[in-house]
């Protein structure tokens, strides 16, 4: 367990050097010069543009402005947006929100997606069952902007529930309806997954071995079809936690929420470089942690994986 | 938790030789999108206390679907049992309320499964899956039900039983395993544990071992066992009587040494002579020519007929009745059967 926990670690670290460079070679590769772009409409003074580019690091070759970038990052430095506000800065306003958007996104297809795969799973053929997989279906093929807008148009415009976009971001009730857009792809796929897996197990002969004890359905259910069932459900969560927080870009903006995804929107339209590979990098280590802890809970769920 | 006992009380209340479960005319039908399977065709048996019966047949002669009847796990659907009963001590279970029905599996009739490996379930330690037994029948503590798993590992002779019992079925050996299948079906002393090729998926030499305790524990518990298997070596140690199907229907029943001396089908006959032989090296092995019929379309009259040597024409239109058989003289052989309209010939020629 212990050799295998390193091995994982070690892992990440190619993976996040990797990513992360690809990411400061995009955005300083992008056509366009941020600095000549602040001034707008004006005419750029090129002694000044000089010695913001000086300043940024932008005046020196790319592979001395990554290693630069790395150097400050280990010591915690996300380094300085064009506007003079530090990154972490704006990434501490930003990250709260998008966390609790993502939490609650998960909360929901995490519940809602087990209890209703559980539900057509168990009773294959049966009307709940083909409605599971119709409604899911129909999840999964309208893309994630359409079913914003017409969870805006019923809850708000028609019921009037909520305010259309969210006034406060900090207002965990607000979030309710971008978190339930936000997760319900990802419901779908949770829905149908546990369903084809517990579809999977309940042929599986421990099953048989199960009733054959004379265990009461209950337990034969929970303790060992749901057990083997969940594993790849388990796993699919938790890379999708990752996912849902870079993934909120889209929603975050119809909504108005004043998280990462907008944050990131902007800074890519202004071609805010420090503040774009910040918050990627964020992302990436999120996404390396997340996917760490679904090894080894995968490890925990199933001895099998353990000593490999 | 709520106890719901079956009549009659432990085995020792048992009248030797009295019937411990009885199986009458059973027909079990799988409805497929091909059609109706008919797998098992008016199956009788039974067996007593201490007694061990062995149903031996090819796959799909219908000896599992019979056993999984008998322990109420057959799928349903597609399977249908459409006549028959199935008494345990007198008892039909296919009337039997469901609670009731789930307190004779596991407790008074118990199964051991042919591949271990998959039939234990794999994310639970064994001393969990053992313990299992002792805290839902018997409602015990966590603890006490792992100390009674240890007691378990050890009756069946698994080394260190102590260390392992938190062990994953993975970490076994497929002896090793087989042993704990067969100390799951012991766990709460059963009166009747059907073993479904026991040792089918394992190496010739833990076969004998397995084997061989089976047998021990069996007649220590003075349990009524019913061995299925198609392999007649498994067989001739440990089997008292032996009932050989084929396509669904039992075609000759016998004591299991008569039967290896003298069948009285062409069918048992076709099986014991497709046994190789030393004594018989570099001759071409015996084979049963053909194939065991197609379920969906069983033969008209005898099912055996497209491939037995001995073919009439009344076997292509009549359908044997498994009759008592007779010696020469014409006495009756006690515990003799055979569904073969020929059988004299067969027996004695």
């Amino acid at each position: 367990m212990g050799s295998y926990v390193l091995r994982r670690v070690l892992q990440m670290i190619p993976v996040f050097f990797g990513t992360t460079l690809l990411i400061f070679v995009m955005v300083y590769t992008l056509p366009g010069d941020p600095v000549t772009a602040l001034f707008g409409e004006k005419a750029a003074d090129p002694a000044v543009v000089a010695s913001i580019k000086h300043k940024y690091f932008l005046d020196q070759p790319l592979w001395k402005q990554y290693l630069h970038y790395m150097g400050n990052l280990f010591q915690g430095d996300f380094g300085t947006s064009f506007t003079g506000r530090p990154v972490s800065d704006i990434m501490a306003g930003a990250f709260p929100v998008t966390i609790r958007l993502a939490l609650l996104a998960f909360v929901f297809e995490m519940i809602l997606g087990l209890a209703l795969g559980m539900l057509s799973g168990l009773r294959r053929g049966s009307v709940q069952d083909t409605l599971v997989l119709v409604l899911t279906l129909m999840v999964i093929s309208i893309p994630v902007f359409v079913l914003a807008y017409i969870a805006q148009t019923v809850f708000a415009t028609n019921l009037g529930w909520v305010t259309p976009t969210v006034q406060d971001s900090y207002d965990l009730s607000q979030l309710v309806l971008p978190a339930v857009v936000l997760g319900s792809l990802s419901l779908a796929y949770v829905a149908r997954l546990t369903r084809t897996s517990i579809g999977e197990n309940l042929r599986a002969d421990y099953m048989r071995t199960a009733v054959a004890k004379g265990l009461p359905r209950r337990t034969i259910v929970l303790r060992h079809l749901l057990r083997n069932s969940l594993i790849p459900v388990i796993t699919f969560l938790g890379t999708d936690l990752g996912a849902l927080m870079g993934g909120a870009i889209v929603t975050e903006g119809i909504f108005n929420v004043q998280g990462i995804g907008n944050v990131l929107y902007r800074a890519i339209n202004t071609k805010e470089g420090p503040t774009v590979v910040g918050i990627v990098t964020v992302l990436v280590i999120i996404y390396l942690v997340a996917s760490l802890l679904v090894d080894l809970l995968y490890a925990v769920l199933d001895p099998r994986i353990r000593y490999a | 938790m709520d106890v719901v006992e079956v009549t009659g009380g432990g085995r020792e209340n048992l009248v030797p030789g009295t019937p411990l479960l009885e199986v009458e005319d059973l027909h079990i039908e799988f409805h497929t999108q091909d059609g109706v399977a008919k797998a098992v065709n008016g199956v009788s048996y039974s067996v007593a206390a201490g007694e061990t019966l062995a149903v031996l047949g090819e796959s799909g002669s219908g000896k599992s679907v019979t056993a999984q009847a008998v322990m109420g796990i057959l799928d349903m659907p597609p399977g249908k049992i459409t006549a028959g009963r199935i008494l345990f001590r007198g008892e039909d279970m296919l009337t039997m309320s469901p609670k009731l029905r789930r307190t004779v599996r596991g407790r008074r009739i118990a199964m051991i499964f042919q591949d271990a490996l998959s039939a234990l379930n794999p994310v639970l330690s064994v001393g969990y899956q053992l313990g299992e037994m002792f805290r839902v029948h018997q409602g015990l503590s966590r603890a006490e039900a792992r100390a009674k798993a240890v007691e378990l590992m050890e009756r069946v002779r698994i080394p260190a039983a102590k260390q392992r019992v938190g062990d994953f079925p993975h970490q076994f050996s497929g002896g090793m395993r087989q042993r704990i299948m067969i100390a799951m079906a012991l766990a709460l002393e059963p009166d009747l544990i059907i073993a479904d090729e026991p040792t089918t998926a394992l190496d010739v030499t833990v076969q004998a071992q397995v084997m061989d305790l089976l047998a021990e524990l069996q007649s220590e518990f003075n349990m009524g066992l019913i061995l299925i298997t198609h392999d007649l070596g498994v067989v001739a140690d440990v089997a008292d009587k032996i009932a050989v199907m084929y396509a669904g229907r039992i075609v000759e029943t016998a004591p299991v040494h008569e039967l290896y001396a003298r069948p009285a089908h062409p069918y048992t006959r076709g099986l014991l002579d497709s046994i190789p032989r030393l004594d018989q090296k570099g001759q071409d092995l015996h084979a049963i020519k053909g194939l065991p019929p197609n379920l969906l379309s069983i033969p008209q009259g005898c099912a055996f007929n497209p491939r037995c040597d001995r073919v009439r024409d009344v076997c292509l239109t009549e359908l044997p009745p498994l009759v008592p058989v007779a010696d020469e003289e014409g006495a009756e052989l006690p515990g003799r059967r055979s569904a073969c309209h020929y059988w004299r010939e067969t027996l004695h020629g």
